[in-house]
């Protein structure tokens, strides 16, 4: 007589919607058999505000402040994406200073966001102490912001034809100061995180994304190059100015988590070279383009167009048919498409490596859901 | 009554006031700009960490806290040396208490019943007031390694009595036990996790003559007692019917079973070369100087050669591991099982396990302090006028001090890679550590 086959349960957990680390209201289902996952489904749309719908009432105007509320880690890129979209449907030729100072902001906000990246990352893993670091940098952008926008968060800087106002007296200075404080941080981050023997343990042998699997997931921005693929719209499509900026592509090898994030702080340097080479650059002149009107009507037709946002490739489509507000808008959400891939890289892995998969792969719901 | 004006006439002409100096036009402040002297509003309010690191020691109010803290050090060392050793002041009041009970003719088991009951109260005194005080530093030290200040109000200097307001909150809460949970077993886990702490350091030597119970057997009955928490952890794992809890459980079944094992391995050299299993004695075979008496270097156990420190650093790391902490949190792993096995706990029941974690990080850096620091001894002889309970406390606080600097700046282990580190490292190391300590016994 052969004994019973031993019974096992598998266990099914909610991960989230209110879960310390699933950076919003993301909820992910799993199934485990013991720790480790046999099935993943992420569950969106907890934090839906119909912002796409929204927009189809709303003057063209309007919409780069409703922009903000998309990814609101790095609300300049939004802004720059539904401008440079709404610009080619007006056929608004943007100033020069103008370009720089989009190019400096958003860059200022790609180190902001990756900052956020840093300390969560860190706190996930279960290092508490990298989080307040970052966020001392932070802070010091967003006084930056603030006193030029106003905003700490959402800013509202970047509009159709140009940006909002001129820098205040001193700025660049101020913004001077701020990065030679900062690039010393940076190796300060290496020894604190970046090198740890136990970090290193726990980020490189998990959540590998191979170069194909992230191209057919549709995968982008840090996490697609930190699988080899040297894809950057800043190279590949310029906007603005980047053109005339010296910068590199950091791409990484693995394409695992580790990778994923050292990806992300070898952007934060190449920011850093992009904001000082567009300080350099800054001439006097307008920052608005002539004749933008304060009620838009373009002309029926479509457009898009795309920035490299800290997230990835951030699209705006637009369809406009003579009215004053757009006939229809589309947002190709780069965290959106990013967290497609975790159904299939959570399967097989540990409950304690959802957290570093799910942290390395940096979404913010509110661009996913939006 | 003429005073008064007729209707329809129209009153006197009121005098004619003196004008009024001309006030000057509001000027609301930009948001953005201070229009006032054309620089940014925030350049003068905020305080940037670029600006204040420029000048750290010139500025006042660190000055002033470094001499405070010279202060405070200096007028801590005199009044210890006052009070002087403990025993000496105790055993007078023992002795004049006994020659008392002896001339009451009391029953002959009463009076060292009575004694057995202050020793009790002496040890739950240090138990408790040790996480208080534990507490409170571990956030300020927390908050000074992430450019922080911690708790500031309470109490008035530097939030020092932020621990006891928050024991009043934790006592005034309601107690949750949770619909699923198995009630019997939920409310046995935090006491069954925190008892077995009392009792566990009765046999710890606090310095000169000061240990409840001069026990001959006193690092197995340690090691005994401690094991007995586990199951404490997870019956709360079990019991709260919580599917985080439950992983908790699980992991912290797992881990503190096997840290155990190279934990007791490492004080295993230890007892060879004391040759005693008694924290008294062991502490006494660490008296004396390497080199022929010289006395430079101590002839604690940390400081023989190969054999000590890799001891130390085996227990250090295991010591770590028992109390849950960071890097090895994986129990109660917060950013992944929210809070693992404590976390359907609230009030009283949660501020028991967090009471056990503060005293088991205080039993084991007592117990460091013992095996490898030589206990309450000076280090060098000329410091000798501090008597020996506080050098065991400094040393106890230092070690502290480590375990704290630990969990501040490491992420967390993985699970499996956590196993592995134990079994295939620790374990075999503490294994060659008792074969070199042999080498030692038999030279």
């Amino acid at each position: 007589m052969t004994p019973a086959p031993l019974r096992t349960d598998q266990l099914f957990v909610n991960l989230g919607p209110q879960h310390p680390s699933t950076h919003g209201v993301l909820r992910v289902g799993l199934t485990l058999e013991g720790e480790v996952i046999m099935r993943a489904e992420p569950d969106i749309g907890y934090l839906h505000r119909g912002t796409e719908k929204l927009s189809e009432i709303r003057g063209w105007n309007q919409l780069v402040a409703l922009s903000d509320r998309w990814d609101y880690c790095n609300a300049m890129g939004n802004n720059l994406a539904y401008c440079l979209a709404a610009e080619k449907l007006l056929t608004v030729e943007v100033p020069e200073r103008a370009q720089h100072l989009r190019a400096v902001m958003c860059e200022l906000n790609r180190i902001a966001s990756h900052l956020i990246f840093f300390g969560t990352f860190g706190i996930d893993i279960g290092a508490f102490t990298p989080f307040l670091h970052a966020f001392r940098e932070r802070e010091m952008l967003l006084d930056l912001f603030e006193s030029c926008t106003g905003a700490r968060l959402t800013y509202n800087y970047i509009r159709i034809g140009g940006v909002m106002r001129d820098l205040p007296k001193g700025w660049p200075d101020l913004c001077r100061e701020f990065l030679e404080f900062f690039k010393p941080r940076l190796q300060e981050y290496d020894t604190l995180l970046s090198f740890n023997p136990i970090f290193l343990d726990r980020t490189k042998t998990v959540g590998h994304i191979s170069r194909e699997s992230a191209l057919n997931w549709g995968v982008s921005g840090p996490n697609l190059r930190a699988s080899g693929v040297k894809a950057d719209v800043r190279k590949l499509d310029p906007y603005c100015l980047y053109a005339k900026y010296d910068f590199e592509i950091p791409v990484g090898k693995t394409g695992c988590c580790w990778d994923r994030y050292y990806c992300r702080m070898l952007e934060i340097k190449e920011s850093v070279r992009i904001v000082e080479q567009a300080l350099g650059l800054l001439a006097d002149g307008p920052v608005m383009a002539k004749g933008v009107a304060k009620i838009l009507k373009p002309a029926p037709g479509e457009s898009y167009g795309h920035v490299e946002a800290a997230r990835g490739d951030l699209g705006v489509h637009l369809i406009s048919d003579g009215n004053t507000a757009p006939y229809r808008l589309h947002v190709r959400a780069p965290s959106f498409m990013n967290l497609q891939i975790l159904q299939e890289l959570l399967v097989g892995q540990r409950m304690s490596d959802v957290i570093a998969i799910l942290g390395s792969i940096d979404i913010v719901l509110g661009e996913v859901d939006r | 009554m003429t005073d008064e004006p007729r209707p329809g006439q129209p009153p006197p002409a009121p005098e004619p006031k003196p004008a009024a100096p001309a006030k000057p036009p509001v000027v609301l402040p930009d948001p953005v700009f201070n229009t006032a002297n054309g620089r940014l509003l925030f350049a003068e309010d905020r305080l940037w960490p670029n600006r204040v690191w420029k000048g750290m020691f010139s500025l006042p109010r660190y000055r002033n806290g470094a001499l405070m803290l010279a202060g405070i050090i200096v007028a801590g060392t005199a009044f210890v040396a006052a009070v002087g050793e403990l025993d000496s002041r105790v055993r007078p009041v023992f002795n004049w208490l006994s020659a008392q009970a002896a001339a009451l003719s009391l029953p002959a088991l009463l009076f060292p019943a009575a004694w057995i009951v202050v020793k009790v109260l002496a040890i739950t005194g240090v138990i408790v007031a040790a996480p208080i005080f534990l507490v409170w530093w571990e956030r300020k030290i927390s908050a000074h390694m992430q450019s922080r200040f911690g708790p500031m109000v309470t109490g008035g200097f530097h939030g020092w009595l932020q621990t006891v307001a928050d024991g009043i909150k934790l006592f005034l809460k309601e107690n949750i036990t949770p619909v699923t949970a198995d009630r019997w077993v939920h409310l046995l886990g935090p006491i069954v996790a925190l008892g077995p702490v009392f009792l566990a350091f009765a046999p710890v030597c606090f310095g000169r003559e000061l240990a409840a119970a001069d026990l001959d057997i006193g690092v197995v009955y340690i090691f005994a007692m401690t094991g007995v928490s586990v199951l404490g952890i997870m019956m709360a794992g079990w019991g709260s019917g919580n599917k985080y809890s439950l992983l908790g459980g699980l992991r912290a079944a797992a881990q503190l079973v096997s840290y155990e094992i190279p934990r007791a391995f490492s004080v295993i050299p230890v007892i060879m070369l004391a040759g005693s299993l008694n924290l008294t004695k062991i502490v006494a075979a660490q008296s004396g100087w390497w080199f022929d008496g010289i006395p430079v270097l101590p002839r604690w156990f940390i400081f023989y050669p190969v054999v000590g420190q890799l001891s130390f650093l085996i227990f250090l790391i295991t010591s770590v591991a028992e109390t849950n902490r960071t890097p090895f949190d994986i129990p109660e792993a917060e950013s992944e099982l929210v809070s693992g096995f404590h976390t359907e706990y609230s009030g009283l029941k949660f501020s028991f396990f967090f009471l056990a974690e503060y005293a088991y990080m205080t039993l084991g850096c007592c117990l460091m302090a013992a095996f490898f620091l030589g206990g309450g001894a000076a280090p060098w002889p000329f410091l000798s006028f501090i008597p020996s309970w506080a050098w065991f406390t400094v040393k106890v606080l230092g070690l502290v001090f480590c375990f704290m600097w630990f969990r501040w700046t490491f992420p967390r282990f993985r699970v499996d890679r956590l196993m592995d580190f134990n079994w295939k490292f620790l374990l075999p190391w503490s294994f060659a550590n008792i074969a070199i300590a042999g080498l030692y016994v038999m030279l």
